[in-house]
Parts: C-alpha cells; structure tokens; sequence
C-alpha cells in the first residue's frame, strides 16, 4: 500500500485549477494556430488571431483565458494500491476553492439550482475511477456554461445507422450556431446508457485534438465545418477543430448518442501522483 | 478603425462594422435582469439611469492583486432575449454580447433605434485589458452577476444588429 495524503492531493488540485484555467491546453492552440492557416476571410482570420492572443495574453499576465471558468468536473484515476490518508472528496473540494480564490477566477456555482442564491466556488464534480497500481491520476476540466448548455442526447432505435446518428451531431452544432464561441471542439459519447453517453461525451473533450483522425470523427468534422458557422459565428471554414468519440458497449433494445460541444477554449490539466 | 462613444450614434452604424468604443458601459447577466426589470416593472427606479446606457452581459472574473478586473468577456446572449424588450423601452440603447438574438429582440432593437454589438466571445483576457475602472453599482448580493459599471477604453465590438434591423447572423439564422 502506498500512502498519500489528502493536503498533497488538495494541493495537486489547486494547482490545476489554475493551470486549465489559465495556460491553454497545447493540442488546442496547436488546432487554432493550424485552423489561422487554413481561413481565407478577414473576418474569420482576424477571430482567430483574437483567440491566439488571448491566449497569450492570458498566459503572460497570469488571467483567466475565459470569464466563464466554469463548473469543475475533477476525474481521478484511483490506483487500487493507494490509500488516501484523509478524506479525498473533501480535499478535492477544498483544492477547487483554494486555487480559484489564489487564482482570482470566478465563483459561479450556486447551491440550490432553482432557488439560486449566492455564487460560491464549490462544490465541483467529482468522477473516481479505481484502476489497477499505486498512483492517482488527476485531472481538472473548468468547462464554461455557454456551451454545456448546447449539450444534447438522443435515445435512437437499434435499427437506426450510422447516417441518422451523424445528422443528429451536425444539426446539434447547427442550433447550437454561432452562440457557444466557436469554433467548437465537439464530443460524442455512443454507447452505454443515457447517463454514461453523457459522460462520455464530455469526456471525450479530454482527448488530445489531433488523436481524432477515425472515419467518424473525420466525416463529422468535414461536415460540421461544412456549416461555416466559423470562428465567433462570422463564418469560415473552422466550425469545429475536431470531432473527438468515445464509445461503450450498449444494450440490444438502444443506442444512446450524446453530443457536448466545447467552446474554443477548451480547458483541462491532468497531474499524476 | 472607426472610434465611438456616448451617445451611441445609432443611425451610422451598420451590421457588420467594427468599431473601439471608449466610454462607460454597465454589466448585466441573468440575475441582474431579473432583478431590473422586477424593479421597473413594479415602478421603482432602476439602480442607475438607463437611458441611452450600454449593456454589457458579462459576469467578471476578481481582479487580481495590481489589476483593475479580472477576465471580462461576453456571456451568451440569447439569455437576455426575454428582458431585453422592457430594457430597451426603458431608454437602453445598446447592449453587448455574444451571440445571435431572436427575430423579436431584432424587431425590438429597430423599433428603439438601438444597436447590439458583440465583441470577442471566449477572449475575456484581452479584453481585460481594455477596462480602465470598475466600479459596483447594484446588486452586490449577486457576486459576478453584479452590476459593475466599467470605464472602457478602445473596447473592440462589431455591430451585429443595427437599428435598422439588420443582423449580420441573418444568413444562418436556425428560428
């Protein structure tokens, strides 16, 4: 058994908070510079280079790349040969507040959704998974509200193909339009049940930008760009800078879909102890 | 680039133009909508003088230590849609945002000669830099979703409304 302890884990989490909230991650400036090269339009290019230098702007003078710095969705990689010494939930939460206060980002969870109520910095979500060894892999993705609230699933028919299902992720970007600050990153979760196709959907943003080169994931982004929706809506050939799936094994009766579109400044940092 | 400020010259604005405004505009996002038209509704005086104000719909990041905001960039802006007649009877004349707005708050936003403008969505770093006081002005109970008023300098903004009803988003428009 190793042993770790819970203020370790806690600070862990504070620093990613303000490292995925600040520094953007490499794939997705890589994606954005390469996206610069391939737009014709001076409207569109002149969006990008906004973005680009935003994220500069943001690394240097140490900013929040985005006023949204979301609702924090915490996975842990749990290796089964680790014992927390503490309480991990708690210090994962207490790791949130901490490194959003230092960080000077915003506070914008309330607790009861309905009733609202003053915006505080927690709690974030938190997803564990027990994997085999003795470390514990962390990672905090801040995804701002914009465009979580784009999200869709759709229970489809078994019979259903592959064709009804790329349509249902096209037209999603579609209505999502020029709202959610494109251009977006878009993933796709196919598989499982209702609620883990959501999961996976999200999820599926955590992967590196450039590992997206499947058949699916191609086509889908030949379409979806095929929209020219383009960088903040002014129209382009980047809607989207990559199509990112993940997919489980489901049931004989279903085929659930979900789609969670990701703003340009799609934000994540990941730390192993 | 063409420069602007208060009072908004609405008439020579065009969808599609960009524009540096400097000047003072006001923050307000979801809560504080609710909460100024609840009070202009029921008669009471709104929190400041509405009339020819902008509207920024933006919740800011704390400035950190030295800085005069934190990061402020637009929020969506089809939230609004449903405050945003009352507002703009109420003397408002511009508002900023990101984003398209409904075939009403179009037909709303030509009838009070009004602009909406966006500015760049996801950028609130860069746009940090062009804010040169904040102060609070209503609503401190609300946290981020306050209103602030800002002093803006060369605040960069395109005309995606204009008061003749134009909207540069009306080619991909989905309703």
């Amino acid at each position: 058994m190793r042993i770790i302890k819970a203020q370790k884990i806690k600070n862990a989490v504070s620093r990613l908070c303000e490292h995925a909230n600040i520094d953007l991650r490499k794939d997705v400036l890589s994606a954005l510079k390469t996206a610069l090269r391939f737009e014709r339009g001076a409207k569109s290019k002149a969006a990008l280079r906004a973005i680009i230098k935003n994220a500069e702007v943001a690394r240097k003078e140490r900013l929040a790349i985005c006023q949204d710095t979301g609702l924090p969705s915490v996975l842990v990689e749990l290796g089964q040969e680790v014992k927390v010494d503490g309480n991990l939930k708690a210090a994962i939460h207490k790791g949130i507040e901490e490194g959003y206060r230092k960080a000077s980002l915003r506070n914008s969870i309330v607790s009861d959704p309905l009733k609202r109520g003053v915006p505080s910095y927690v709690p974030g979500l938190i997803h564990i998974d027990l994997v085999k060894g003795s470390r514990i892999k962390i990672t905090v993705m801040p995804k701002g509200f914009g465009c979580e609230n784009k999200t869709q699933l759709k229970m489809f028919n078994p019979t259903d193909g592959t064709e009804e299902v790329k349509k249902f992720i096209v037209d999603a970007v579609k209505a999502a339009g020029p709202d959610a600050c494109p251009p977006y990153v878009v993933g796709v979760g196919i598989g499982g049940s209702a609620d883990y196709a959501c999961f996976l959907a999200k999820k599926a943003l955590l992967n590196p930008l450039q590992s997206a080169r499947g058949a699916l994931s191609r086509d889908l982004l030949k379409r979806i760009n095929n929209l020219k929706i383009g960088p903040m809506g002014l129209g382009g050939r980047t809607t989207a800078l990559a199509v990112n799936v993940l997919t489980y094994p489901t049931h004989i009766a279903g085929l659930p879909v979900a789609i969670n579109i990701s703003c340009h400044a799609t934000r994540s940092a990941t730390l192993v102890l | 680039m063409k420069k602007i400020g208060l009072p908004l010259d609405a008439g020579n604005l065009k969808a599609g133009d960009e524009v540096l405004f400097s000047g003072v505009i006001y923050t307000a996002r979801d809560q504080a909508h609710m909460k100024l038209s609840a009070s202009l509704l029921s008669g009471r005086k709104p929190p400041f003088d509405l009339k020819g104000q902008i509207i920024y719909y933006c919740g800011p990041n704390p400035a950190p230590k030295g800085k005069v905001i934190g990061s402020c960039g637009p929020t969506t802006s089809r939230r609004m849609d449903g405050f945003t007649s009352l507002l703009l009877k109420s003397g408002v004349n511009g508002m900023i945002g990101k984003g398209s707005r409904s075939k009403e708050v179009i037909r709303e936003i030509k009838k009070h000669k009004a602009v909406y403008f966006i500015t760049h969505a996801g950028c609130g770093a860069l746009l940090a830099k062009q804010v040169r006081s904040k102060m609070i002005v209503a609503y401190p109970e609300l946290g981020p979703e306050a209103i602030y008023r800002l002093q803006v300098k060369d605040f960069p903004l395109i005309v995606a409304v204009d008061s003749k009803g134009r909207d540069i988003y009306s080619r991909r428009r989905n309703d």
